[in-house]
């Protein structure tokens, strides 16, 4: 039995931290994660024939994760070709004229960033290459003069793009950076010098992702192999590591846009930060990756069956209450769980006005109950008078607060209507043959435990952590079968057995 | 000190320890309907030639009522019980005719209206378990032995026995009060007086949870008294266990002063407060039952069994 708890609360925890950690499900209610929403955008000027337009697209297996790829083209149609860093997309059109506008649309978010520390084999050790002189020599001296200041692969190539960038009074670097123009040909120079001490390097392609980029293009920065991972170097300040902010689209080979049949105007990109809700974000993502769990998960009805589940799942936490009420505790209640399903009723009136609706109704049905005593019903007709007085009852309540002003009042209307006419009815024979104290003793019991089952099921952590992780719910499970066997004392048999602690001499 | 640790320490049983420990354990739940079934207990037992108050009759529908008028015709005095009833719910007690009417233990009188409308709320089962449609059963009046009069106020004293595997290990006397209307429970009301399993005198005794020496009616001492059969009540009280198969029973007896020991009924879920009747804790009679190496089959064997483990937990 113990066992048997202990794998359920295994195998419920363990499903929970797989899927807020690997899957990313937030633990709790109300985070949002940022998602970019990345426009690529190709402008064409096409001849009139058939088109083909070739189309690089970022990298998949790099540190951010993909929601949702799009591609918006009027005349075209588009499939995605190769995969990892060799993904493009193609775009066709049988016919095309004039200028055409090709949209490539990606909604990302950063993704855990570890993603970017992965490992990846050596690529080969470049040969050195042959510079010719005079250059040869300079970059031999700022080499050395760099190696001679750092301690590992990386902090020597963030020197060196340092020195690299500060060209003011050292020669060697005046004399390398001599001819270059632009970025691209910057951090090409810095791999060459890199090259002379076998570093393997190559050039990383980012997008800088800012709030309402418009017309951006990628920009060129240095990836260094330090022989466990690649790390991504800003060219032009030293700066290791990819920025928030910074997408990495590819590396290597500048990415083109070709087209056969038309000529490219011009590409470029734009983005826009949105906030959207982290379960909505990270159970996407989970689809993609084509989760088996989350795929049969709640997530997969329609939507109105999964608000009646957000209910539904809170009515084990209120059941473990009850058991925790009446066997650790020693409270009494009216019928096993009518306590849960007045704290349902309550979730919806709100606690205070609950409590005054449900106290009215059952003084009044109990009133009209005493009567009914004395006409002598059989039991089912009584109980259907108690039930129809009790619907009666609630009528009034509404139409009178309505009338009043107090709309409030008007969810009574929500109240179990059966449960409450047993209440009523089961109030009264206790009260007829265990008297007044018993009676209300338990009817207020009842009430208690409903308002502590209606605190417990209105913890909104509570409330997510049981839709999006269900399987918790098999910790509860876990910890009903564990309190079923529980033989400790309740707490009430302390004043139960108060004689004993008090008046019974000690034994020895 | 830890008031639960002071507990254990006493030896008392608690709710939490006796559903899981001692009737989950022992007793299975298919034997229920042979204890929760007063007739079927009433017959069993008749059966097995335990002796029990004699059934004047059933009423099993309302049509069958006006069979009420020849089952009572001539009776002076007749209990009407639900088969299926707890706790003392449901139970009339009639003492004597008052010409056209009845008069109640309580003094109450009850017209013939007034137990047909009685009768058929046990009918559709208003003081059952459950509140299925019940039975009724008439039987006869136990009077309780005269040497009870003078603490027993206008009811039936009964004897609660707790059966352990067999072995009769504590045992009440309760007794009605002007509170509990006639009846012996004691959460309507009515004293629990602690009996010495060994020899059958009354030890200690309890009313609505404090202890008390005196009848809180009759103002007679409560303690000190003997129950006269108390071996042959201890051993009808083991013979129960072999009718019914439950390993951890409650037998409600009553001492007539005709006919002896009687069987009233049984009980799968004895409450607890025969514990603080007798100034004891369960605890330790229950756990030398189970270190007894063999229970023994015949019901005098057990029953003494019961009386050594009760002096020796004293």
């Amino acid at each position: 039995m113990r066992l048997l708890a202990l794998s359920l609360i295994l195998i419920g925890l363990s499903l929970a931290a797989y899927k807020a950690n690997v899957l990313g499900l937030p633990l709790t209610p109300d985070t949002t994660a940022e998602v970019w929403t990345v426009d690529m955008r190709v402008q064409l000027r096409a001849h009139g024939g058939p088109v083909r337009v070739d189309m690089p697209l970022p990298d998949s297996d790099i540190a951010f994760t993909r929601l949702q790829e799009e591609f918006i083209a009027t005349a075209f149609s588009a499939i995605i070709d190769g995969d990892g860093a060799e993904r493009r997309a193609i775009w066709t059109a049988r016919r095309a004229r004039g200028r055409q506008t090709l949209y490539y649309r990606l909604q990302l978010t950063k993704g855990t960033t570890n993603l970017a520390q992965q490992f990846s084999p050596v690529p080969g050790y470049p040969e050195v290459p042959d510079y010719g002189e005079p250059q040869g020599a300079a970059v031999r001296g700022l080499l050395d003069s760099v190696r001679a200041a750092s301690a590992d692969i990386e902090s020597f190539a963030r020197r060196l793009v340092l020195r690299y960038n500060q060209p003011s009074g050292d020669d060697r670097v005046h004399l390398l950076r001599d001819g270059v123009t632009n970025a691209e040909g910057h951090v090409r120079n810095l791999i060459q010098i890199l090259a002379g001490a076998r570093i393997p390097a190559r050039v990383a392609w980012t997008l800088e992702l800012s709030k309402g980029m418009r017309a951006q293009h990628l920009q060129p920065w240095l990836q260094v192999h330090n022989e466990r991972h690649w790390i991504t170097i800003n060219p032009e300040t030293g700066a290791t590591g990819l920025p928030a902010t910074r997408l990495l689209w590819g590396t290597g080979k500048r990415p083109t846009v070709h087209a056969e049949g038309a000529e490219v105007v011009e590409w470029g990109f734009a983005a826009i930060r949105t906030q959207r809700d982290v379960l909505a974000v990270a159970t996407q993502r989970a689809a993609d990756v084509g989760s088996l769990l989350v795929s049969l998960s709640l997530f997969s009805l329609p939507v109105q069956t999964q608000s009646v589940y957000r209910v539904l799942l809170l009515v084990p936490i209120g059941a473990l209450i009850v058991v925790l009420m009446r066997n650790i505790v020693g409270m009494q209640t009216f019928g096993t769980f009518m306590p849960v399903l007045i704290a349902m009723a309550f979730r919806e009136t709100q606690l205070v006005v609950g409590i005054t609706l449900f106290c009215v109704v059952v003084a009044l049905g109990l009133l009209v109950r005493f009567y009914l005593e004395r006409l002598r019903l059989l039991l089912v007709p009584r109980l259907a008078a108690v039930l129809v007085v009790v619907v009666l009852i609630m009528a009034v309540i509404s139409v009178f607060s309505h009338r009043l002003g107090f709309d409030r009042a008007l969810s009574v209307a929500l109240f179990p209507m059966v449960i409450l006419a047993m209440t009523v009815e089961r109030m009264s024979v206790v009260w007829e043959e265990a008297g007044a104290r018993d009676a209300l003793q338990k009817g207020f019991g009842s009430l208690a435990v409903a308002v502590m089952a209606y605190l417990a099921m209105n913890q909104p952590l509570l409330a997510h952590l049981a839709f999006v992780f269900p399987e918790l719910l098999l910790v509860v499970l876990a910890a009903a079968l564990l309190l079923g066997r529980y033989t400790g004392y309740r707490l009430t048999e302390l004043w139960r057995f108060r004689t004993a602690l008090r008046e019974w001499e000690r034994p020895g | 000190m830890n008031p639960f640790r002071r507990l254990r320490e006493l030896g008392l049983i608690g709710m939490n320890r006796r559903n899981a420990s001692y009737i989950l354990e022992h007793n299975p739940r298919r034997r229920y309907p042979l204890v929760d079934d007063k007739l079927r207990t009433k017959r069993l037992a008749e059966a097995a030639g335990i002796a029990v108050p004699k059934l004047l009759g059933v009423i099993t529908s309302i049509r069958q009522l006006d069979a009420l008028d020849t089952m009572l015709d001539g009776r002076e005095d007749f209990v009407i019980k639900p088969t299926k009833g707890s706790g003392g719910n449901g139970i009339v007690v009639v003492t004597s005719r008052l010409g056209e009417r009845w008069r109640r233990a309580s003094g109450l009188p009850l017209s013939r209206d007034e137990l047909s409308y009685h009768v058929s709320n046990i009918l559709s089962g208003m003081h059952s378990l459950g509140g299925l449609p019940d039975r009724v059963m008439v039987e006869q009046r136990v009077r309780f032995d005269a040497r009870f009069d003078a603490v027993s106020y206008r009811g039936v004293p009964d004897i609660r026995t707790v059966v352990y595997r067999g072995v009769p290990v504590m045992a009440m006397m309760r007794l009605p009060t002007h509170a509990s209307d006639g009846k012996a429970n004691l959460h309507l009301g009515g004293i629990g007086v602690g009996i010495d399993i060994a020899d059958g005198h009354t030890t200690a005794a309890i009313w609505r949870n404090r202890p008390v020496r005196l009848h809180p009616d009759t103002l007679s001492s409560v303690i000190g008294l003997q129950v006269p059969d108390w071996d042959r009540l201890l051993e009808l009280a083991a013979q129960c266990q072999a009718l019914c198969g439950l390993g951890y029973l409650g037998v409600d007896l009553v001492l007539d002063q005709d006919c002896g020991p009687l069987v009233l009924e049984l009980n799968a879920r004895p409450g607890l407060s025969v514990q603080l009747a007798n100034r004891a804790g369960l605890g330790p009679r229950l756990d030398a039952v189970d270190a007894l190496r063999r229970i023994p089959h015949e019901a005098c064997a057990r029953a003494a069994i019961g009386r050594e483990i009760a002096s020796a937990c004293a």
